[in-house]
């Protein structure tokens, strides 16, 4: 496509006009709409109704500080929670994945096609409703722990996928070295291609923590206490209560804070990683 | 005694039959370089010598050891075979000195100290001690691929595999990589070479085995093979490798 537009470029113009001289008129087109867009908003937004509704400084500073203290407290105990048993159930499903043994692999990618395909939500209900299978049966920790286990089962299955990206990206001849200095199969993965592979995952599963640090408000629908409530859910009961949409506008602006960052630092990871190779 | 016997080898990559009935044994102390066009089979056979390629039929007797019995422990026949590769394989993620010590420490089961002496004792060897804390990254290709060969020195191999050691180096990185080899040949290692080195294969070689599709033409001395070859195929393929502008 490159090579035609040169010669494209590198003929007489067409009807009157030069390459150059479409693309700019092009660039002009999109500006121009840009502005209309922006003057069409800024003309219909009510300003004054969106300062007191959704900038109150009042109604945000009684969310303080409760709204770290607890609600984003609670947001990373879920996430990490979850994140961490995403990465213990997924690098052996991904294993499991690439086995020589064909029902590790049917269950693995059973498992991996059900828990993507699955909305997090759906899981969080059928999490709720276990004890009705098994009576009796509790997930240990309470909430902490169906919240754990609703983003784990499901992140592990990202992570899974992630992690077999990360192995098959190992080259083949570290394999072949490990093995012809006498090392049996499952030590030289122990030692030379999982080191790799994580290494080489690190900028995906950077992501991935971004992910489920969202999905980590679908907790709400577990029923929480006071003490276990989460920000989606800290900035929904306050903007109730104070009958302001401004503790939700607060709720975002807090998973920005960590959101952003988090994605900085993976496209970090990921360049460095791209200079290395 | 051999070091290596191979009998009646034969090699399928599907339907594609790579070698076609290799004989030949690599007696101890002997250093034995493979020569030949590419898609001879001469990288297949070296691969086979060490199991990294299952063979089809034949066998290799590596020490009195018999690889191709199923039932022996390969990965305990391996820790005697050092392997050098094309593309060097080192393990990007350690230091130098841990690419040399972690298969001593993991196989071998050698205490830490012991397993570093031993690293830096052959670093040494290649003339690369100082590079012992740099990663595979921060070296050339000569020094890398002068680190695998301490890497597989320190296992204490009795038989060294390379596998085109110098065809993915820059000219002037080479002749280190030969010099080092060459040491090694002097100190009376027993050796399988491929290589396209032709200069090297008739100073260091004590036999030269010309391959070409999958069988072994022609086998013996430097001098004869490449000095004085007697089939029309080895002629030809040293005269373009000799002479390559004609």
């Amino acid at each position: 496509m490159n090579s035609v537009s040169e010669q494209e470029a590198a003929l007489p113009a067409k009807g009157g006009l030069s390459p150059r001289k479409r693309q700019q008129i092009g660039r002009g087109a999109q500006y121009a709409v840009l502005v209309v867009v922006v003057v069409a908003l800024v003309a219909i937004a009510d300003w004054e109704q969106i300062r007191q509704n959704f900038l109150n400084g009042d109604v945000a500073a009684k969310g303080l500080p409760d709204l770290f203290t607890v609600a984003l407290k609670n947001t990373v105990i879920y996430t990490v929670c979850g994140y961490l048993l995403g990465f213990v159930l997924g690098l052996p499903l991904a294993l499991m994945r690439l086995s020589q043994v064909a029902p590790y692999r049917w269950i693995a990618t059973g498992y991996i096609e059900i828990f993507r395909g699955l909305p997090a939500l759906v899981i969080f209900l059928m999490i709720i409703n276990l004890p009705i299978a098994f009576p009796g049966f509790e997930v240990p920790g309470e909430v902490y722990g169906q919240a754990a286990l609703g983003l784990g089962l499901v992140s592990a299955a990202y992570m899974a996928e992630t992690f077999r990206a990360g192995l098959q990206a190992v080259p083949k001849g570290q394999m072949e070295a490990a093995r012809s200095l006498g090392m049996p199969h499952l030590r030289a993965m122990v030692s030379i291609i999982i080191p790799q592979a994580v290494r080489i995952v690190i900028p995906p599963l950077t992501n991935q923590l971004v992910l489920l640090f969202k999905d980590s408000s679908l907790v709400l629908f577990l029923g929480l206490t006071a003490g276990q409530v989460e920000l989606a859910k800290f900035g929904n009961d306050q903007a109730s209560t104070y009958a302001s949409p401004t503790p939700i506008f607060v709720a975002g602006v807090t998973y920005l804070l960590i959101t952003i960052p988090l994605g900085y630092v993976a496209r970090r990871l990921e360049a460095r990683q791209g200079a290395g190779r | 005694m051999s070091t290596v016997e191979i009998k009646d080898l034969h090699k399928s990559f599907g339907s594609l039959e790579v070698l076609k009935g290799i004989d030949f044994t690599v007696e101890t102390g002997q250093v034995v370089c493979v020569i030949g066009p590419s898609g001879s089979g001469k990288s297949t056979l070296l691969r086979c010598v060490n199991l990294l390629e299952q063979p089809t039929s034949g066998r290799v007797v590596v020490e009195g050891i018999e690889l191709t019995d199923p039932d022996v422990d390969i990965d305990a026949a391996r820790r005697r075979l050092g392997m050098v590769f094309q593309q060097f394989n080192l393990f990007p993620h350690l230091t130098v000195v841990r690419n040399i010590m972690i298969a001593q420490e993991r196989v071998l089961k050698r205490k830490r100290a012991e397993a570093e002496r031993i690293a830096r004792e052959n670093l040494e060897k290649v003339g690369l001690l100082e590079k012992a804390d740099a990663y595979p990254a921060q070296l050339s290709g000569g020094q890398q691929q002068r680190v695998a060969i301490a890497r597989a020195l320190a296992m204490n191999p009795t038989l060294m595999l390379f596998d085109e050691p110098t065809s993915a180096l820059d000219p002037e990185l080479v002749g280190d990589v030969l010099g080092v080899m060459r040491q090694l040949a002097e100190d009376g290692m027993t050796m399988l070479v491929v290589t396209h080195e032709m200069a090297f294969a008739r100073e260091v070689a004590d036999r030269v085995v010309f391959m070409d599709q999958g069988v072994i033409v022609e086998d013996g001395p430097p001098q004869q093979v490449i000095g004085d070859p007697q089939h029309e195929r080895t002629r030809e393929f040293l005269r373009r490798v000799l002479h390559p502008g004609d």
